[in-house]
Parts: C-alpha cells; sequence; structure tokens
C-alpha cells in the first residue's frame, strides 16, 4: 500500500522530492526515502525517464514498429533471441506478443534509410528470424500514457455550489 | 420591475437570494483567478463513460425514458448499493432517477412537507436545502455544527431542535462545505432520536465515495433506518459528471413512489444520453474513480498542512473534496478575507457564511484542483497574509 503510493506519485512526476511525497502521502519523509531506496535497489524503480515530444524539437527522426516471426532453434527460447535483439541500441522496446508475429519490437533511426539497413542487416540476418515486417511511425498521438497533443482547457465556472 | 413583481407569489419573495451569487459575480470578467470556489470535480468525465454518452446518441437513444430511469441504470445503483452497503432497494419500486441530487432532495421534500411542518438540517450546509424547504412550505430550523465538534451533528442536538411539528431532519455527510463525516456511531445517536421522535431522514450522500482514512456509513443500512430514509445520492462528484445531472433517491416503495409522482409531471425524467453513460460508469468506472480519489487525498493532505502552517486552522476534513479553515488567526471577517484576496491575489473562496450563519469566520476552499495549482493558491494566500 505504502510502496503503491509511492510508487504511483513517482510514476506520474519522478521529479517530486521525498519531502513532497511525504506531504502528499502522509509518511514521513524519513520513510519515503527509505522505501524509494528499496524500490531501487531490488529493481521495481528500473529508471527515471522524461517523456519527449520529439517532433517538437524540429529533430530528423523515424520511429518504426517491427514485427517478426521466429523459429526457435534447439536449445534457445524467446528469451535468448530477445535479450539479443535488445542489446541493440537503435532497439527502445521489445515485446514477446500473441497473434501472427512472436516480437513487437520499436526502433529509433535517423532516416527510413538507417532503420531499413538495421532491419536487413541486423536483424533479419539473425538465424532465429523468419520474417519481418516494417511499420514506420508517421505521428504519435499518446507516449506511454501522456498525450501529446492539445488537451481542451477547463470549462468549470470560478464559483459554484 | 416594480410592476412585475405584484405577479410574484408570496413564497417566492421568503426565499433568500444565494450568497453565493455575490462573489460568482465578482469574479466574473477577472482574468487568471485560481478558483478554490469550485463546488465540482476537476476532472473530466473519465473517457469510457463520455464514449458510452457518445454512442449512445450514435446508436439513436434520444427518446424518453421510463418516469423512474432506465431499469438497466436502476438495477446497476441498487447492486452497487448492495455490494458497498449490504443495503437492498428494489429496482422496481424503490429507486428513482432524477436530474441530479437536487432534484431529488426538492422532490423528497415536496413529497413529504405539509404546510407549517419543520425540517431539521444542520449547518453549514449545501445551499439549497432551505430554499427547498422553504419553497415545499416547511419551515427550515437549523442548527448549528461546531469547530469543536468538527462539524459533526450529535443526536442531542437534533432533539433538542425537535417540536411537535419536525417532520424531517436532512443529513448531508460527507459535508459540503466542511469536509466533515460522521462514523458510524455518531450516526447511531441519531438514528436513536429518529426512532424515538418517529421521524424521517433526508440523507444526502453525494460525496459517499470521497472519504478518506475511513469508509462511509449509509445512513439506512443502520438498524430500523431503511423505512425511514430516503437515501440522496448521485454520479457527479464519484464519477466527475456534474454537468451530466444524475442523481437518484432510494428509499420504501409508499415514499419513492409519491416522488415519482411529481418527477412524472415536472422533469418526466433525467436525461437519456446521461443515463446511458452512467450505466457504463457504475458497471465499469471503478478503476478511474479509486484513481481520482487517490489523487484527492494527496491534494487534501498537501493543502491542509498548508493552510494549517500558514496560521489557517483547519481540522482534518475526511470527506468530499472540501477544506473549511478559520480565519480568526487574521482578524478578518470570512467574507473581508475572501473580497480582498480575490482582489489582492486572485484567489477565489467562498466565505462560510454562505453555508448558514454559523460558517461566519471560515472559508470553504475546495481541493478539487491540481497539485500545482494549490501550491501556488498556497503562496498567494501566504503573501496576502504577510
Amino acid at each position: 500500500m505504502v510502496m503503491n503510493e509511492i510508487l504511483e506519485i513517482i510514476e506520474q512526476d519522478p521529479k517530486k522530492d521525498p519531502s513532497e511525497i511525504a506531504l502528499l502521502t502522509g509518511y514521513s519523509e524519513k520513510e519515503v526515502q527509505t522505501r524509494i531506496k528499496e524500490l531501487e535497489d531490488s529493481g521495481i524503480i528500473r529508471k527515471y525517464k522524461a517523456v519527449i515530444d520529439w517532433d517538437r524539437v524540429g529533430e530528423e527522426y523515424v520511429y518504426a514498429i517491427i514485427e517478426l516471426k521466429i523459429t526457435l532453434g534447439d536449445r534457445s527460447g524467446y528469451d535468448t533471441i530477445a535479450h539479443r535483439i535488445a542489446s541493440f541500441s537503435e532497439v527502445r522496446s521489445i515485446r514477446l506478443i500473441s497473434g501472427d508475429h512472436d516480437l513487437s519490437l520499436t526502433v529509433r533511426g535517423q532516416s527510413m534509410k538507417d532503420v531499413a539497413f538495421f532491419v536487413a542487416e541486423k536483424i533479419a540476418t539473425l538465424d532465429q528470424v523468419q520474417s519481418t515486417v516494417t511499420h514506420f511511425v508517421l505521428k504519435t498521438y499518446k507516449e506511454d500514457g501522456v498525450p501529446l497533443f492539445e488537451q481542451e482547457k477547463s470549462r468549470r465556472l470560478a464559483i459554484s455550489p | 420591475m416594480t410592476y412585475v413583481k405584484k405577479f410574484l407569489s408570496d413564497k417566492i419573495k421568503t426565499v433568500p437570494p444565494s450568497g453565493i451569487r455575490k462573489y460568482f459575480d465578482m469574479v466574473i470578467g477577472m482574468d487568471d483567478v485560481i478558483s478554490l470556489g469550485v463546488g465540482e470535480p476537476d476532472f473530466v468525465t473519465p473517457w469510457h463513460i463520455r464514449e458510452a454518452c457518445i454512442y449512445s446518441l450514435e446508436k439513436g437513444f434520444t427518446s424518453y425514458t421510463s418516469n423512474s430511469g432506465l431499469i438497466e441504470l436502476r438495477e446497476a445503483i441498487s447492486d452497487s448499493f448492495h455490494n458497498d452497503y449490504g443495503v437492498d432497494y428494489n429496482p422496481e419500486d424503490q429507486v428513482l432517477v432524477t436530474t441530479g441530487v437536487s432534484e431529488a432532495a426538492d422532490l423528497a421534500l415536496r413529497a413529504v412537507v405539509n404546510p407549517g411542518d419543520e425540517v431539521i438540517l444542520h449547518e453549514p450546509c449545501y445551499v439549497s436545502y432551505k430554499p427547498s424547504i422553504i419553497l415545499s412550505g416547511g419551515t427550515p430550523v437549523p442548527v448549528s455544527t461546531t469547530r469543536d465538534n468538527e462539524f459533526r451533528v450529535s443526536g442531542e442536538q437534533i432533539e433538542a431542535a425537535v417540536t411537535d411539528r419536525t417532520k424531517a431532519i436532512i443529513l448531508s455527510y460527507p459535508n459540503n462545505p466542511t469536509g466533515a463525516v460522521m462514523q458510524k456511531q455518531d450516526l447511531e445517536e441519531v438514528a436513536d432520536v429518529v426512532m424515538e421522535h418517529d421521524l424521517l431522514v433526508i440523507s444526502d450522500e453525494v460525496y459517499d465515495k470521497l472519504t478518506y482514512n475511513g469508509k462511509h456509513t449509509c445512513f439506512s443500512s443502520l438498524n430500523g433506518m431503511e423505512d425511514r430514509t430516503i437515501l440522496l445520492n448521485g454520479l457527479s462528484k464519484s464519477h466527475a459528471m456534474t454537468g451530466l445531472r444524475v442523481g437518484y433517491a432510494m428509499g420504501p416503495p409508499g415514499l419513492i413512489s409519491a416522488m415519482l409522482l411529481i418527477h412524472q409531471y415536472t422533469m418526466l425524467c433525467a436525461p437519456i444520453t446521461a443515463q446511458m453513460g452512467a450505466i457504463e460508469a457504475l458497471q465499469n468506472g471503478e478503476a478511474e474513480m479509486q484513481a481520482m480519489v487517490r489523487e484527492y487525498n494527496r491534494r487534501r493532505r498537501l493543502f491542509v498542512t498548508g493552510l494549517n502552517r500558514l496560521g489557517l486552522d483547519c481540522f482534518e476534513p475526511r470527506g468530499a473534496f472540501y477544506a473549511f479553515p478559520s480565519v480568526e488567526s487574521t482578524g478578518m471577517t470570512s467574507s473581508q478575507f475572501a473580497e480582498e484576496l480575490l482582489h489582492q491575489q486572485k484567489v477565489a473562496v467562498v466565505p462560510g457564511e454562505v453555508f448558514g450563519q454559523c460558517g461566519d469566520g471560515f472559508l470553504r476552499c475546495s481541493y478539487a484542483s491540481s497539485l500545482d495549482e494549490l501550491k501556488t493558491a498556497l503562496e498567494k494566500i501566504e503573501e496576502f497574509l504577510s
């Protein structure tokens, strides 16, 4: 309960310091600090990250979602091949999925050519990869729970009973 | 202007104007006001509920519903009370869907009050009870609650207000404007008086889902109270649906049918679009509601601690989304404080006396605003006080 409460706050705003989290939860600052340390040490909190709207920066980049069909080798399972693919810095996320394909990755590169070559040279060449489908991302509307478009302003009256 | 006034009924002339109106007029036209004066959630209705409304329009649900409301909605309401409080209301004849809780309160009063009947209400309280009692032909008998008793009303106080003409008591906990709650034993005291004097209770529990550190007790769940309670509730606060106007009343069939009679000749039915949204809210809205409650709780802690640090003494409100600090330490009256704060710092609050004379000296501050807004508001109040 204490943990979930702290995690919910940090997930929304990793910049909140322990004194404010203490104020918001009613726990002591010391307890909050201890808990956060525990959460970090145990790997429950993996990393503190910002959600950035790169389109606004004007940066040229390309995102692609790539789906892979995998033929498992004799002695290795999905984890082995997934770990291998995950090690490429171009790969932003990788998931084992149900359906027509087995693995789904998101890849970021500087250009379409960049991404296409990465897939052709680094991914498609792996023994276990049977086939690939590449979807280039045209626009991101929501990232990790955060909408990247303007929200309507509140229409509440300033005073109401 | 003076000429047409002769057409007015004698009754309407006795209804006092709403004290909140003055502050509303003051804020109108001011830009960048940080408002703590709002009696509604800052959250927009969760999307799945809005989508259910939109979808219902697409499918052509634009007709009247049964006067009592859609049976699916009444069933969902009935189920939720069974699950939350173990109280059972038959959706066929014990649940009436209304256009907001305000309508339900009006119906309840009009259904039971005879001219001259007295209705006890505890103040400070929501602004519409007193006028509704007057409009129903009754006489409001206010009982003052105090900071010392954390704005709870005691059985003793009610006992002292009872006369031969007392018909009913309006209870409203968790309370707007104070944020006060009543524990089970507090309510049992009231129930004893109700039983002894053969009274009816109209219990407005619209903030029941917004309680912190302890679960709400539904008044009709108390021993012997089911037949003596008209329970009022709605989805405005719990599911951030204020403008959609869905409330409901539950009670003994004999009383609900009388309320239905007035409702069918006046309102006819609650809007179908909102009723469709309400079904979705009750069936699938628990997770988002709980997330909102957790967020209110954080804001509550931050804000109440902040007020106390500034010397605005504030008891711990355990329900709704209001803090009710005292301005005694400032030497100002609450209306002076509210007006000056608005003009100097553009922070809107509502003086407590708007909710009854005994609210004088206090402010109603709604913490249904973002953490950032609340922090800014506290900074501005600090500047105002220095």
